[in-house]
């Protein structure tokens, strides 16, 4: 091998959550990689906005690389999270059923989930659901559990995936489109941000433009068209109101609208599904408020007479093929790891785990690391203890005494700590993303201009 | 064991301390979370604080200021970084600060923690998530308290006294501010505030005109109006949007308490003697309704202390028992409930807010029919109070139904 001709073993260009998390996985052994990402921060495109469910892939279709990968992903992800600190909570889920014609569909469902694998799930009588979950709309006909189903932190884990990575000495390049792609005889020359860089395997995690990346490899495996999601999230004083996931019936090509709890104790409602052209136009619009209003009117009306804390819109990665577009072209040494959807978060560890195989089927030498860090996130989610109730660590730094944000409880200390952390915080949304500062119902009326000063005085912008 | 203790060094708050100590009250403790305690006055920069409760004309941070400083001098604690995270029904609290977290069970409670402007979100306006889009309350700490430049051409969404407000601390700022849009078919503060922001700022007002969108990335770049008779959409250039009023209580810890919400007011039940349905637990200020001027909230506090010091003196606890409740257009009555105790209201007067401007409209307050008042008020402008007389709670019927405020059925 002549690899240490060539400036990296991998570049991974994209650091989503998919991308993080094959950097993470590569970072284990012995490589010298980068992943290179033309946003200003990790994690900051379609993994931000996302519904955040750690899917069982019971309702995958069967047979194909997604059904596989989710099923893996949901055991890789469920065991790191706890391992790192990634908020995660099993709450399960019920499809629920409106019509006849709905719950005619079950058993098909139920077939679907144990071709999978999945067997856990069952049917439920309208008493018990109504039991379980008695703020639900009038006129469900029954219901499906699905109690392995659950949430995750959307802002956690590629950070955990990207640090990890970083403390392997896996390196990072921020705000690094990669603008050309030249193939050298054994390997590629890339043009990312002003620099060049050669690497003997070059890896395509890049979203929604992971067709151009693509293409620019010389492909034409599919084209990226952004299937806009708005999602709106409702005050934490709803929380109550929601004890699972609530999910539809599928019909088409999408989900269908969902109601779930996060890991920050709001309730989500989304979401649309709308294929645009515009890869950056994640506006919200008047119809699509309009169409989740009525949607959660029938699911849960007593949540639409709650607050609403924020509206956001998410843009998946949807390409003319029902499947993950993964392939990996051995001569060359390229891999892609395309339109991944709204199932990624969830897949991101399979995807990577099955891209590492691959590569390593192809003469990426695998050599594991003898050391690997140990990694701990700052819990951000509601069911472990957060900095402000936790006294020993406020006698250790009064700093974690000293909330800045109110409604979501954020310390001085923990702002601190993320402009601090080994990937650092440079703007308020990644501020937003590390701590929940300016997530909350107040959106910033209180702390914004605190929050702001803080970052400044730690060099953000 | 701490007497009383008060969350939220506001007006209302720090009024309330000073005059339980007036009273003679032992121990009473001040919770702030900020890192100073003041209230929404200390970064509200006019003048004209002051009038009602100290009878003095000060601007929003003399106010806050003097209010501290009464408060100490009268012997209250006012503890700062000092935030109640949990309450529950007994009305014990938890609370964090940096010299830790601890339980407090203080022998009544009472909660002033104002309210705050909806953000655009929870008003549901779409479009993309620029920055440059803020509340007033955003808008005047980074001005105020951060000496920040805005922006160079602003909007302002509502037409109140506030919006106005934030009209002038836009121009202060160095933003020129190209027009200020309402729903309703008039603006709803003073005609010579009005014609003040048209001459001296050039101002356009738009109304019953909503915002339909705002686009730009990854700053404003413009917003999309929708004018409600018409139909006629409208861009106006800015990079700036302020989304002033439309008030919410920060209910937050009296929902954590068990209290249920008025869903006029969105505050609190309590009675005219500002006692909640929970043994001990009084409620004052801005987190009884949508925004009043900070002296009035001082005055609610005041009210309260009165209340709380009958409660520690005495050992039997009444709260209201019975709902007052508004028809449409009437928004909200404060207070909302009548206890068996029938105190006067703070100010001696009941204030009422209608969602529509009316004339001297015929008003009459009902009991399962019986007309328990009518009269008039020289009108109703939706965002400012009206007074109710109060003389009428003595013939209530405390074993009888929800009192009615509604217009005349004649």
């Amino acid at each position: 091998m002549t690899l240490t001709a060539l400036d990296y073993d991998v570049v991974i260009v994209g650091a989503g959550v998919v991308g993080a998390a094959i950097a993470r996985d590569l970072s284990r052994f012995e490589l010298r990689c980068t992943l290179v990402e033309a946003g200003p921060d990790v994690g900051a495109g379609t993994s931000k906005a996302s519904t955040a469910l750690l899917h069982t892939g019971f309702d995958a279709k069967p047979g194909t690389l997604e059904a596989r990968l989710v099923r893996r992903g949901h055991e890789l992800l469920s065991s790191y999270a706890v391992q790192v600190g990634i908020p995660v909570e099993r709450t399960g889920a019920f499809l629920v059923a409106w019509s006849e014609g709905q719950r005619a569909a079950f058993p098909g469902i139920v077939e679907r989930a144990h071709a999978n694998g999945y067997r856990a799930i069952r049917e439920l009588e309208t008493d018990e659901l109504y039991r379980r979950e008695p703020h639900l709309g009038p006129g469900a006909h029954a219901a499906l559990e699905v109690p392995d189903e659950g949430i995750v932190c959307p802002f956690t884990t590629p950070l955990a995936f990207a640090t990890e990575a970083v403390l392997s000495g896996c390196e990072l390049r921020l705000r690094a489109p990669v603008t050309r792609v030249e193939r050298l005889e054994t390997g590629f020359e890339l043009a990312v941000g002003g620099t060049r860089l050669t690497t003997r395997f070059l890896v395509n995690a890049a979203g929604l433009h992971s067709d151009e990346i693509d293409s620019l490899a010389g492909h034409v495996g599919f084209t990226v068209t952004p299937r806009r999601g708005e999602l709106i999230v409702f005050d934490k004083l709803a929380r109550p109101l929601l004890g699972h996931i609530i999910l539809a019936v599928p019909a088409g090509t999408t989900k269908g609208v969902l109601l779930a709890p996060t890991v920050f104790g709001n309730v989500l409602l989304g979401p649309t599904a709308e294929d645009i052209q515009d890869k950056g136009d994640n506006s919200s619009t008047t119809e699509g408020l309009a169409y989740l209003r009525a949607e959660g009117e029938r699911i849960m009306p007593k949540l639409l007479r709650q607050e609403v804390t924020a509206v956001y819109a998410g843009l998946r990665a949807a390409t003319e093929h029902g499947d993950y577009q993964l392939a990996v072209h051995g001569p060359e040494g390229y891999a892609c790891a395309g339109g991944i959807r709204s199932t990624g978060l969830t897949a991101s560890m399979a995807i990577a785990e099955h891209v590492r195989t691959e590569l390593g089927a192809r003469g990426l030498p695998l050599s594991e690391r003898d050391e690997l860090p140990h990694v701990r996130m700052p819990n951000i989610g509601e069911l472990a203890p957060r900095p402000y109730q936790q006294p020993e660590r406020i006698a250790a730094n009064p700093d974690y005494g000293r909330v800045v944000c109110f409604c979501e409880r954020v310390t001085r200390g923990e702002i601190l700590d993320a402009l601090a952390s080994p990937i650092p915080a440079v703007d308020l949304d990644g501020l937003r993303r590390r701590t929940r500062v300016l997530m909350g119902r107040c959106q910033g009326f209180f702390c914004a201009a605190e929050v702001a000063a803080l970052l400044a005085e730690g060099g953000g912008q | 064991m701490t007497q009383v203790v008060v969350v939220g060094a506001g007006p209302a708050g720090l009024a309330c301390a000073v005059e339980l100590r007036r009273r003679g009250v032992g121990e009473v403790v001040v919770l702030e979370r900020e890192v100073t305690a003041g209230g929404i006055p200390r970064h509200s920069g006019h003048q004209g604080f002051g009038l009602r409760d100290l009878h003095r004309v000060l601007s929003g941070p003399q106010y806050a200021r003097r209010y501290v400083e009464l408060a100490r001098r009268a012997g209250a604690d006012v503890l700062a970084e000092t935030m109640v995270t949990g309450c529950h029904a007994d009305g014990t609290l938890e609370v964090t600060s940096p010299t830790g977290r601890e339980l407090l069970r203080p022998r009544a409670l009472v909660l002033a923690t104002g309210c705050r402007e909806r953000p655009r979100a929870a008003r549901l306006v779409p479009g993309s998530r620029p920055e440059g889009v803020m509340t007033t309350g955003l808008l005047q700490q980074r001005v105020f308290l951060h000496q920040e430049r805005i922006g160079k051409r602003a909007l302002v969404v509502g037409a109140e006294h506030v919006s106005f407000s934030a009209i002038a601390t836009l121009a202060d700022a160095g933003a020129r501010v190209v027009g200020m849009v309402t729903e309703l078919p008039r603006h709803q503060s003073f005609a010579v505030v009005r014609a003040g922001a048209a001459l001296r700022y050039r101002t356009a007002l738009w109304t019953r005109t909503v915002v339909r969108a705002i686009h730009g990335r990854p700053r404003v770049e413009e917003v999309e109006l929708l004018d409600l008779d018409t139909g006629r959409t409208r861009h106006v250039p800015c990079d700036v949007v302020v989304f002033t009023a439309d008030w919410i209580p920060d209910h937050e810890l009296a929902v954590l308490a068990g209290l249920e919400l008025d869903p006029g007011t969105r505050g609190p039940r309590v009675d005219t003697g500002l006692r909640t349905a929970r043994t001990g637990i009084f409620a004052a200020g801005n987190l009884l309704h949508g925004a009043e001027p900070a002296d009035v909230a001082a005055l609610s506090g005041r009210h309260a202390a009165a209340s709380v010091a009958d409660w520690l003196g005495a050992d039997n606890w009444s709260g209201p028992v019975l709902p007052i409740v508004c028809e449409p257009p009437l928004q909200w009555v404060a207070p909302n409930g009548l206890g068996p105790r029938l105190d006067a209201p703070p100010r001696g007067r009941f204030s009422l807010r209608s969602k529509e401007f009316l004339r001297a409209p015929a008003l009459e307050i009902c009991q399962e029919g019986r007309v328990l008042w009518s009269g008039r008020v020289a009108r109703l402008i939706p965002g400012r109070s009206a007074s109710l007389r109060w003389g009428w709670i003595r013939s209530v019927d405390l074993a009888g139904g929800p009192v009615e405020v509604r217009i005349a059925q004649r």
